[in-house]
């Protein structure tokens, strides 16, 4: 019988069913909203107590716990973000040289991969690494800090949990992501060097004279700046999940993950931003 | 209930205090409700309930963790003349009253990156003027006080629980406070490391003079180091009065109990299994589940 098909209860559950979907996409925007208004609010905060112990005396800085900071983002990631870009140096100069040898222009190679380092790989490649490296530790700890009742207990002290904990971290990500960038751009050009003389023949003389020419201060500023951004982005995260974490030890691998997570489509969102930001200008 | 009107000597006074959450559902749930009762300069006052009764949420609010939806929690240190209301106070002048009080967090919360010394130094590092070799002075006197010198250079992870609740103790009297929160500080500890952290307690309210708040629902304990007591159940005030009104009531015979809110209250100052506590009514839903099926 064709009305057998038609069961109301079916009918009915279809419609609820659709009605969850969009009450779950409604409550997800309504978090989404959240989470950008109380990031940008602890974001302006963070900036309000770093002015603060720059120039009020009174205010003790805690340069300690900032330098360790910078060696927990910065120092400890050395050798993973130099790895890494080394790959990424090796993988481009071999995936671009057939196209470029068919056009017969192999020894441009060097411009590509200098020009794809500079202004994008280098901070993207390392903002990534440092969001799963820095990002995610961050997150833990702050999150582990606040399920002890330590961040509780600073407040009670009337000492500012922002201006302890969160502004060393925001420095010395911010500040170490750009050094760090340094190092991903030049071993990453290095990568490609090696590759191309290796495997296609080319001198790393003019390997290096290519690149010169190629790469002028604007790339390297254009990609640096975006690096410090990218390190503004992945503290902010991390700092932001960490404080709201709730449910214990469930609650800091969650917001260990959304860190993760979250850092990873900011970071890409925003260098698409920056990235048609600097082509209609013209950088 | 009784009802303090406020004098001279109150130190923190809660009125109509009412407190609730929001559930995943939208739901409101309502922990605190009516809270009604004044703390006196110098006294002991032991907060207690069974698990679920509001009293730590009461000690987030009274220490501004949490907003309250309505009514009022006022304080009143030394050096204010009058009871203020901390929800009309800015950061800066809460932050001022916040320095004249220490809290013991139920798990010492000390900071993990920093030695006991160094714990202890940080608050009186950010709000006092005095030389590091003064700080270095106090941080030694201070771990005198809780019997915890020999350890000042180790890392709180090195240290037990015990250890760790007297250097929270240290910690929280380091800027020599008015007033002292203990979040139940006899939990998870065994008969005799609780006997030495009360008698500590009592030893510090009497040396410093300080007005203590204390949250437990150990009752040993409780009837040891307090003065008054107020008694929660559901969000509001059961019962408020000085020890020997509790003891009394803990020692009545329940048969001879008229009112069901002191009958409750009996069965929880002795610890019964049965009792209006326990009944069908008070049972949470997994009890429940446990009672039926073991047809209880």
């Amino acid at each position: 019988m064709a009305s057998s098909r038609f069961k109301p209860s079916r009918v009915r559950s279809a419609i609820e069913s659709v009605g969850a979907v969009g009450d779950r996409s409604i409550n997800q925007m309504g978090q989404f909203v959240r989470d950008i208004g109380g990031m940008a609010y602890l974001l302006g905060d963070t900036l309000v107590w770093a002015a603060k112990g720059l120039f009020y005396r009174r205010l003790k800085f805690g340069w300690g716990s900032l330098t360790d900071q910078m060696v927990r983002v910065g120092v400890k990631s050395i050798g993973i973000v130099v790895l890494v870009q080394a790959f990424i140096g090796c993988i481009l100069a071999l995936q671009l040289a057939p196209t470029l040898e068919s056009y017969g222009q192999l020894e441009k190679i060097a411009d590509v991969v200098a020009i794809a380092i500079v202004r994008e790989l280098g901070p993207l490649i390392t903002a990534i690494v440092l969001s799963g490296y820095a990002g995610a530790s961050i997150a833990a700890e702050i999150g582990s800090m606040v399920e002890a009742e330590e961040v509780k207990a600073l407040r009670a002290h009337a000492l500012n949990p922002i201006r302890f904990l969160i502004v060393p971290r925001f420095l010395a990500t911010t500040i170490m992501i750009v050094g760090l960038t340094v190092i991903a751009d030049t071993v990453g050009i290095a990568g490609g060097l090696l590759t191309a003389w290796a495997a296609l023949g080319i001198s790393p003389e003019a390997y290096l004279a290519s690149t010169q020419i190629a790469i002028v201060v604007r790339d390297f500023l254009t990609g640096l700046s975006k690096a410090c951004i990218f390190g503004m982005l992945v503290s902010m995260i991390a700092c932001y999940e960490g404080l709201t974490v709730s449910g214990g030890a469930v609650g800091v691998g969650k917001a260990t993950t959304a860190t993760v997570v979250k850092s990873i489509v900011a970071i890409i969102g925003m260098d698409a931003v920056f990235t048609s930001i600097f082509y209609v200008f013209g950088l | 209930m009784t009802m303090d009107a406020p004098t001279d000597d109150v130190v923190i006074s809660l009125s109509n205090v009412r407190k609730s959450f929001e559930d995943h559902e939208g739901n409101d749930h309502v922990v605190l409700d009516s809270v009604t009762f004044d703390i006196h300069r110098g006294e002991t006052l032991v907060v207690m309930g069974g698990s679920g009764c509001g009293k730590s949420t009461l000690l987030n609010c009274m220490i501004g963790e949490y907003e309250i939806d309505s009514g009022s929690i006022k304080f009143r240190t030394r050096d204010m003349n009058r009871l203020a209301d901390i929800a009309t106070l800015s950061d800066e002048a809460f932050n001022d009253i916040r320095k004249r009080y220490g809290i013991l967090f139920q798990s010492g919360a000390l900071f993990n990156s920093l030695t006991l010394a160094e714990n202890i130094a940080l608050p009186l590092e950010e709000h006092s003027y005095v030389d590091p070799s003064i700080i270095d002075i106090v941080v030694t006197l201070k771990l005198q006080q809780v019997k915890m010198l020999a350890h000042r250079d180790k890392m709180p992870s090195q240290l037990s629980g015990g250890q760790k609740k007297r250097a929270g103790l240290a910690r929280a009297t380091a800027l020599d406070p008015e007033i002292l929160f203990y979040d139940e500080p006899s939990a998870g500890l065994d008969p005799v490391t609780s006997t030495a952290i009360d008698e500590l307690m009592m030893d510090l309210s009497q040396k410093l003079r300080v007005t203590s708040v204390v949250v437990t629902h150990e009752m040993d304990s409780a009837f040891r180091i307090a003065d008054r007591m107020v008694m929660l159940d559901k969000g509001r005030v059961l019962k408020i009065g000085n020890r020997s009104d509790f003891e009394l009531l803990r020692d009545a015979n329940p048969l001879e109990l008229s009112r069901s809110d002191d009958r409750l209250m009996n069965q929880f100052l002795n610890g019964h299994g049965e009792g209006p506590l326990t009944d069908a009514e008070g049972l949470s839903e997994f009890e429940k589940l446990i009672k039926t099926s073991s047809g209880g």
